[in-house]
């Protein structure tokens, strides 16, 4: 019974499907491509969001891990997807992990500095990797690894500068709009009939 | 060995429909009066408890309804969706009217009650060919915004003829899911 729940499971989540829509291209080279990925991939930014505000909230020394473990996480990701023949998507994954980053940010709850870093390396490495599988490009990998260190250094600087009561809320409540988010993905994912 | 099933090759590099799926999904909490008064219920009867219902109570609802709606877009069927909406605009007028006070635990459960209701409502109404993502976005804003736009009113809360005013409003959104009770039930 047991065994099979777990390949239901499995089957539910872990399954890639058919790549029907993921890279888009500017027309101005890979390297673009990689810069502007956040900008037309809310799936790859929402999570890098949500790990970013976890860390700000964290503090500092969380950021800082952050800032250098999600980016080189998700070149290694990249170059290790890149050799793949056909592109992967795994929405369902990527649901569940922008639920677990943006429930651990509703909860505000103090964790370990090598879990965060663990989060980032596991989320740069998946998310870098479908990326690889999308044929990104190694040029265009050091775009979206740039990019990264970007987006993570803004928001989480941003967030460790919160001082007021309030605003440290507004974070969390971002954080609960990421879940509903990614359980509304997790919906569509499942769609009857879609 | 073949690989896995359901791998398949790329079909195409282009998302078709963004820009109308988060545009959808924004507009589709505010076409309907009855979640726009419910949300904003939620919003003003937050500022009135206080910390830290304030923000506990826009925290629930986004989330239990986004549950609600992934339920609906699971095609599970939920009884009596329509009026259980109309008894949440009722119910959330009237917990403002009085500027309820029940334990916050009550307060979440009962906010999140009514989420499920809300959240089912929207699922099931969901355009087929939508960018899915994007319109959750979308939609997930515009309910937060309709929570801060409570939350805002509410403020009023502080004076007295603020109290007043909000307790009026309290009133007109329980007889305005009173009408949406009695429209459901016809």
């Amino acid at each position: 019974m047991r065994t099979a729940v777990g390949a239901a499971l499995v089957a539910l989540f872990l399954l890639p499907e058919e790549a029907r829509a993921h890279l888009v291209t500017t027309g101005l080279g890979p390297v673009y491509d990689g810069i502007s990925h956040f900008a037309l991939t809310p799936e790859d930014l929402l999570p890098v969001l949500a790990l970013a505000l976890l860390a700000g909230l964290s503090g500092p020394r969380y950021g800082r891990v952050a800032l250098f473990a999600l980016p080189v996480a998700w070149l290694a990701g990249g170059l290790l997807g890149l050799s793949r023949s056909s592109e992967l998507l795994m929405p369902a994954l990527t649901a569940l992990t922008l639920l677990a980053l943006g429930a651990l940010v509703a909860l505000d709850r103090k964790l370990p500095l090598g879990l965060v870093a663990g989060l980032a390396a596991a989320l740069g490495l998946f998310h870098g990797y479908l990326n690889g599988t999308a044929k990104l490009g190694a040029l265009g990998l050091c775009g979206v690894a740039a990019t990264l260190f970007v987006l993570v250094a803004l928001v989480a600087a941003f967030v460790i500068s919160l001082r007021a009561p309030w605003s440290r809320i507004a974070v969390r409540v971002a954080g609960s709009w990421l879940v509903a988010i990614s359980m509304l993905m997790l919906g569509w994912r499942f769609r009857a009939g879609g | 060995m073949p690989r896995l099933p359901a791998l398949l090759i790329a079909a195409a590099h282009i998302q078709p429909g963004e820009a109308a799926g988060f545009l959808t999904g924004l507009l589709h909490p505010i076409s309907g009066l009855d979640h726009v008064l419910a949300m904003i219920a939620v919003g003003v009867w937050g500022a009135q408890l206080g910390p830290p219902a304030v923000w506990l109570l826009p925290v629930t609802f986004p989330m239990v309804m986004a549950f609600g709606g992934t339920v609906g877009l699971m095609g599970v069927a939920l009884p009596g969706v329509e009026v259980g909406i109309a008894i949440s605009a009722l119910v959330l007028g009237v917990l403002v009217l009085a500027e309820a006070r029940p334990p916050l635990a009550v307060a979440v459960l009962l906010v999140g009650f009514f989420a499920i209701f809300h959240g089912h409502a929207h699922g099931t109404e969901l355009p087929q060919g939508q960018s899915g993502l994007l319109y959750s976005i979308g939609f997930v804003v515009a309910t937060g915004c309709l929570h801060a736009l409570g939350i805002a009113l509410g403020l009023i809360h502080r004076w007295s003829s603020g109290r007043v005013a909000l307790r009026a409003a309290g009133a007109m959104v329980a007889l305005a899911g009173l009408g949406f009770l009695v429209r459901a039930l016809a």
